[in-house]
């Protein structure tokens, strides 16, 4: 959403230059300026060497990197490495995981945060406003570490409480959950949406908010109901906000939430079948079984197909609204 | 008529909801504060049978490595919001100047990298490889240090709401560029500092992927990750329970219950501060929310 202002500011800001004197040409001029220059070079420095220098590093994908030999040292391989990707089963599993997922949550998301944030402009009182808006955010307020004890304490096989609480007094037989990778696209998806959805609530609240009261106040004087100004006027005014933000998470439909897969389930191999992604395969290959070529391959390839996307989406965003186009 | 008041559905709704917000939470704490039979014997749930604060005193007894790790954590964090408020804001100022030349091609180069990331492996590499900071705090800070986001919001803002008259007044009056910044525009720009502030305070407190990819020296262990070790590693939580109670006799130690009392130990701080915060982390969210 901060895109969004950064684009508008572009547009804004391109047309216009400072009425200074001629600028000054080459050296003499970053002399001019040697004292911004100074400022932003930290910055600078470090987004060269926590973004830049590993783009400078997808040429491993297409060496055989080999740790004592070093990265200069290491064999080029060519495609060698896409070829044991693509040969594999396994890279077409966690791209259809990946997707489905990721799309799971959008979809259910969306829909339920523009529910919550509609119903939560319905309440009055502020101090109860106050109090749901505080619960719907504090899932977000956690790291995943703690989301996973969360989890944990519902899911333990031998004491949690599903198990313990539930299935038992009903008769049933326990279920190994952690081990049991058909439940969780369920779960998964469960705990994705507790976590997430009070904070896009609140972003869609902020735009309902945002709307002008007149359409309302219209609306009440030829009688319609609350409910009516809600799916008359409500939503349709904030149709747009949520193609947006819709587009925007498709550009980033290509990545993973790497805690969310590895907190929640524990890590749990058992589970992969169902829950392996992406971002959790290429840590796997990369720091549990060693497998540099698998790593660094399935890498790049989730980095260019996510750099398309997010110029496909930019493009079609541009189309309908330009205000909320990326660039 | 129904204006004033609110919708009785909406309410029991919001509630409900709410409730399932907070319930994991209670959960945990339940659990944390049970006898351990009882849990042994009935599973988890959401009332104790009867309180027992054993767990706790166990967590006293050997608190070395939680204190540690929550010094771990605070020395990051501090260090962290610190460093990264500097220099982004100093970036985010230069790119706010109309007057700097380079301001297109420096832009691009913020914005390009949140369009493209090379990957872990060679994210990985680059902080172990060619900085060689594994196993230090500067692997548990240097990646938060900035992004590319934080530096437009904060440009938006400096652009907004800094008006280029004072700038240059200030600069005729004689005040150098470092004055300008440190005495002029740092002053005036504490809203949209406490707002990235919060964001990057809960990032580090919240941080355990960087230890979990960078540090096996368990003195290094943030407090996340060291939950994150005690939940999914059955001797690493055995061996804190042996810690504590190696001076006492071979009762049954209480495992369960000592793993939800870490968490809580955990949460606590957090859930005390955020009502407190709990505005400035709207506003946060809402920051440049798109116009309806």
């Amino acid at each position: 959403m901060a895109a969004v202002d950064f684009a508008q500011q572009t547009q804004e800001e391109l047309p216009e230059p400072r009425a200074k004197a001629r600028p000054r040409r080459g050296l003499k001029q970053a002399w001019q300026y040697r004292a911004l220059i100074v400022l932003a070079l930290p910055a600078i420095l470090m987004l060269f060497i926590n973004n830049y220098l590993p783009m400078f590093g997808i040429f491993l994908a297409f060496k055989d990197l080999n740790y004592t030999e070093g990265i200069w040292g290491s064999a080029w391989v060519g495609l060698k490495n896409f070829e044991f990707l693509f040969a594999s089963n396994d890279v077409w599993r966690i791209i259809k995981h990946t997707l489905l997922y990721n799309l799971a949550f959008l979809v259910l998301g969306t829909v339920l945060a523009v529910l919550l944030a509609i119903v939560l402009n319905e309440v009055r009182s502020r101090i109860l406003s106050r109090f749901f808006q505080s619960a719907a955010i504090l899932p977000n307020f956690v790291s995943m570490v703690i989301v996973g004890y969360l989890v944990f304490g519902f899911l333990n096989p031998d004491l949690g409480f599903v198990n313990k609480s539930i299935l038992e007094p009903m008769g049933k037989d326990p279920v190994a959950w952690y081990a049991s990778p058909e439940y969780w696209p369920y779960i998964l998806l469960l705990v994705n949406t507790w976590k997430t959805v009070g904070y896009s609530a609140i972003v869609y609240l902020a735009a309902i908010v945002g709307l002008d009261q007149e359409y309302y106040e219209a609306a009440r004087i030829d009688g319609a109901s609350r409910w009516q100004q809600m799916t008359k006027i409500t939503v349709p005014l904030i149709t747009p906000v949520i193609i947006i933000l819709t587009l925007l998470a498709i550009g980033r439909i290509f990545n993973a939430d790497f805690g969310l897969f590895y907190q929640a389930t524990m890590a749990s191999s058992m589970l992969k079948e169902t829950t392996e992604v992406i971002d959790t395969y290429v840590y796997n290959a990369l720091l549990v079984t060693g497998d540099t070529g698998l790593a660094s391959s399935a890498g790049l390839m989730q980095s260019i197909v996510g750099f398309v996307l997010v110029l496909t989406v930019n493009y079609v965003v541009r189309k309908i609204s330009k205000e909320n186009a990326l660039f | 008529m129904d204006n004033k008041r609110t919708n009785p559905f909406i309410i029991i709704g919001l509630s409900l909801f709410s409730l399932a917000c907070i319930l994991p939470f209670w959960l945990v704490f339940t659990i944390s504060i049970s006898n351990e039979t009882d849990v042994t014997k009935h599973g988890y749930s959401f009332w104790p049978k009867q309180i027992d604060l054993v767990a706790y005193r166990y967590l006293l007894q050997d608190s070395a490595s939680i204190l540690r790790a929550y010094g771990v954590t605070i020395l990051v964090t501090i260090i962290g919001v610190a460093v990264s408020l500097f220099i982004t804001s100093a970036l985010a100022y230069t790119l706010s100047r109309k007057d700097f030349p380079y301001r297109g091609a420096l832009s691009f180069y913020v914005f390009f990298t949140m369009l493209f990331s090379g990957g872990l492996l060679p994210w990985y590499l680059v902080y172990t490889r060619f900085l060689g900071v594994q196993d230090t705090l500067l692997a548990l800070i240097l990646p938060g240090l900035i992004g590319g986001f934080n530096v437009l919001i904060m440009r938006t803002f400096f652009t907004n709401s800094i008006p280029p008259s004072l700038i240059d007044s200030a600069q005729i009056d004689g005040a150098s560029e470092y004055r300008t910044y440190f005495s002029i525009i740092l002053p005036l720009s504490l809203p949209v500092m406490a707002t990235i502030g919060l964001f990057t305070i809960v990032a580090y407190w919240n941080d355990w992927f960087t230890s979990l990819v960078f540090i096996n020296n368990e003195k290094l262990y943030s407090l996340q990750y060291l939950l994150n070790k005690t939940l999914m590693n059955a001797a690493f939580l055995q061996a804190i329970a042996d810690k504590a109670y190696s001076n006492t006799a071979t009762v049954a130690q209480p495992l369960e219950s000592i793993r939800m009392a870490m968490a809580m130990v955990a949460i606590g701080p957090l859930v005390l501060v955020f009502p407190f915060l709990q505005k400035y982390f709207v506003k946060g969210l809402t920051v440049g929310a798109v116009k309806g």
